[in-house]
């Protein structure tokens, strides 16, 4: 005889899941509202570097927010991802832009597989100097060996011809919905891969390590594996930083400031969120345009050119220090916050 | 609880509503030509942007309010920052391509190579000309590949060679090349490595003996190489640095017993700020330069007249006044004027978008009587361009620092175009084959 599953019997089975509404409608927004309303600005200036960033503070997330293993190398492992997937096109034309996308990632996943073994031995502020040893390492590479960027006097890579199934993408539009696409499905892999066993067993070693390996996790095996889902997410964030943002890329664009704003997305916006790395790229990529357009509105003409460029900067400044001050857990647990108060309004709690 | 609540949807709501509420300045009108300003006036290169911005903007304003505007037509410019950055370059770009309120872009400065880099396919597929004065691809100076990319007078592979025909002239001819060691001290980047393929060529051509000695970046600690430079004791040093790399090479040279006076400094180690910081050790250290410093060129004592002392110039010091770094803004402006002027030419005396400033760009042609006209003689070197030939000029001008200022010694050197032609064609022909472009014939009438 079995039970049936009433409330009674098993409430907890009976958490209604409803269907996200609100991820729809964004969804909505993103694929049929974007497309038919946005221009060359929106798309090129605005949403493709907000995209590719949040992908790339996604990478770093399972690894830092999720995993605990700190690293400044992001970037490095982009250049990785750009040069490989560059590396594809070029000499493998055959392939098609999906394969050598999927190549340059898988490339890049080797890549912080090897910079992350020392993390077997060493963790916190010494990790932090072996994954800026291999930001260093990887930026040097791609300057001084010229096969990486078939023997051009400028040391650049440029897309090839950006092609899906027959479909031009050197378009806008195309590289946004190339952008939007990659990034969706990766998002939906990562919301998957934390709930998992995987992810599971990442959070227990960012929590703890020991009792981790005291009920039987394999530490040192989980820990090389975050590192290199992490470098293939940042290898798929670079190609795509490369051509389908910039264009045209070099090892310059791939600096240690460019991994230190990934690092910042991911404080700014949540570490160990997947939300999060969409509200803090948001807030560092859009925030200074934002900025730079209401300072030309409002006082442009009227103050010194400089000056207004630096009171933009300190604004920026003080909004970052006030909204970790205001919530060190980041952006995303702010806006928790809310809509959990705005749940309850008008009632308090 | 609900009033920390209250007041912060309040706060957001303020906000929104001054944000929401402030309207662009009306500035610009139809019948005036937009010049967008993508500046760097915050970030690592802050100091030698403002000045380069205060030239342009001084000498823009000059053709504004002394001569009216080009042929009447008045021009109107808006600065947005880049930091030097490609993503805020790219994001100034795109604010910028379809002109401000009605005011049509002609040509566009991205002032910055990773900007520039980044640009120079969509400015193809906008059919927006970017002039990168001494920077830039160097393969986008053949024009029937890149028809939109203006490397304009003075690509690294020309640098290189002006350079040696100018140890050449000290020499005392090509003959006396032959045996002598020209050590090249580079920044360890893509824009240090640019020089390697036509040395190599010029040393085959001349038998000179050819050192490289990288410095990787940022080089402020250079003893290994200069070291190395002792004990090969070369002729001559060829300085390809930048930033704080090249005071730090000048005083370890002097430290290592190299005289300074036979170091000659490229393009980007051609300023005072370049050589103050090494102090004494940079008195007679020599540089190549497209726009040398100095404050009596012809032009300088119009912007004094009508610009400066009537107060309105947008230098901040006015001891910056007639630097290299303000010169190179009134050369970056002068192309652009010049294009715009030569084009309207063509098609009339109205603002143009940016297919007639590519027009006005390859049919640039700057002789001595228009640098005269202009007062820009001696201070810029003729430029002809051509649909093929993106860069024109190729020539430079030695000047020495002696401790305080710069003395011009040379006059224009040119370089030996023709011989270096095949490397950039090769590069070019390589490009176009990687993206499947078929390069535009020339008949001298598109």
């Amino acid at each position: 005889m079995s039970i049936s599953l009433t409330r009674e019997t098993a409430p907890a089975v009976l958490v209604q899941r409803r269907l996200p509404f609100a991820l729809m409608g964004l969804l909505l927004i993103a694929f049929v509202v974007v497309p038919l309303t946005g221009n060359d600005y929106w798309l090129n200036a605005i949403l493709i570097p907000f995209l590719v960033l949040s992908l790339a503070g996604l990478g770093l997330n399972l690894l830092t927010g999720y995993t605990g293993q700190t690293s400044v190398g992001a970037a490095g492992f982009m250049a990785v991802g750009a040069f490989a997937t560059y590396g594809f096109l070029l000499r493998l034309p055959e392939v098609g832009l999906p394969v050598a996308l999927l190549g340059g990632g898988l490339i890049s996943a080797l890549v912080g597989f090897v910079f992350g073994l020392p993390s077997s031995r060493i963790k916190g502020f010494y990790l932090m100097v072996s994954t800026l040893a291999a930001q260093f390492f990887l930026e040097w590479l791609f300057v001084k060996f010229p096969w990486f960027y078939n023997y051009g006097s400028s040391g650049t890579i440029t897309a090839p011809r950006l092609a899906l199934f027959g479909h031009d993408l050197n378009t806008p539009l195309g590289r946004y919905l190339l952008t939007l696409s990659t990034v969706l499905l990766l998002t939906w892999v990562a919301l998957n891969l934390v709930k998992s066993q995987i992810g599971r067993n990442w959070m227990a070693i960012r929590d703890m390590d020991t009792a981790a390996a005291v009920i039987g996790i394999p530490v040192a095996r989980y820990k090389h594996l975050a590192f290199a889902v992490s470098s293939f997410y940042l290898g798929i964030a670079g190609a795509l930083w490369a051509f389908a943002y910039l264009g045209t890329a070099s090892a310059s664009s791939f600096d240690i400031n460019r991994s230190f704003q990934i690092l910042f997305i991911i404080i700014i916006g949540g570490m160990g969120s997947i939300a999060g790395n969409f509200v803090g790229a948001a807030f560092i990529s859009l925030l200074p345009i934002l900025l730079s357009h209401a300072g030309q509105a409002l006082l442009g003409g009227a103050v010194d050119a400089g000056q207004l460029q630096n009171l933009q900067k300190i604004i920026f400044g003080v909004l970052i220090i006030l909204f970790l001050i205001k919530e060190p857990e980041g952006l995303i647990r702010l806006l928790s916050n809310l809509r959990e108060r705005l749940s309850h309004w008008p009632l308090r709690f | 609880m609900r009033a920390s609540l209250k007041r912060s949807l309040i706060g957001a709501a303020l906000t929104l509503a001054v944000f929401g509420s402030a309207v662009p300045p009306a500035m610009a009108s139809p019948d005036q030509q937009f010049f967008p300003l993508a500046t760097y006036r915050v970030g690592a290169y802050a100091s030698s942007g403002v000045q380069v911005w205060a030239g342009m903007i001084d000498y823009l304003n000059y053709i504004n309010e002394v001569e009216g505007g080009i042929n009447g037509v008045k021009l109107v410019w808006q600065e947005c920052e880049t930091e030097w950055t490609a993503e805020k370059g790219i994001e100034c770009y795109e604010r910028f391509k379809k002109g401000l309120d009605g005011a049509p872009v002609a040509v566009y400065q991205p002032n910055g190579a990773p900007a520039a880099y980044a640009l120079s396919e969509r400015a193809e597929v906008d059919k927006i000309p970017l002039i990168t004065l001494g920077y830039g691809r160097t393969e986008a100076t053949d024009g029937t590949v890149f028809p939109y990319n203006f490397p304009v007078m003075l690509t690294f592979y020309s640098e290189a060679s002006s350079l040696i025909n100018y140890i050449a002239q000290r020499e005392g001819g090509f003959d006396k090349l032959k045996g002598k060691k020209i050590a090249t001290v580079y920044h360890d980047s893509a824009y240090g490595r640019e020089t390697l393929g036509p040395l190599k060529l010029l040393a085959e051509k001349y038998g000179f003996e050819n050192i490289q000695i990288p410095v990787a970046d940022p080089g402020n600690e250079q003893s290994a190489q200069w070291r190395q430079i002792r004990q090969l004791n070369p002729d001559w040093v060829f300085l390809r640095t930048w930033g704080v790399s090249t005071p730090v090479a000048v005083k370890t040279a002097a430290r290592f017993g190299f005289p300074v006076d036979h170091i000659v400094g490229d393009i980007w180690a051609s300023s005072s700020e370049d050589v103050l910081p090494a102090g004494a050790a940079a008195k007679g250290y020599l540089a190549l330069t497209p726009y040398p410093a100095g404050t009596d060129f012809e032009i300088h004592k119009r912007l004094k007249q009508y610009i400066l002392d009537k107060g309105k110039s947008d230098l901040k010091d006015l001891k910056n006044f007639g630097s290299v770094y303000y010169n190179s803004g009134l050369v970056n402006a002068a192309v652009a004027v010049e294009a715009i002027r030569t084009a309207q030419a063509k098609f009339g005396k109205r603002p143009l978008n940016g297919e007639e400033g590519r027009w006005g760009l390859e049919h640039l042609n700057i002789d001595d009587a228009r640098l005269k006209d202009m007062g820009y003689f001696g201070l810029m070197q003729n430029l002809k361009l051509s649909c093929k030939d993106h860069e024109g000029g190729g020539s430079a001008r030695v000047q020495q620092w002696d401790g305080a200022n710069w003395t011009l010694i040379s006059d224009w050197i040119a370089a030996d175009r023709a011989l270096l032609r095949p490397l950039i064609d090769e590069k070019s022909a390589a490009f176009a084959k990687e993206k499947g472009l078929t390069p535009r014939t020339c008949t001298g009438d598109e």
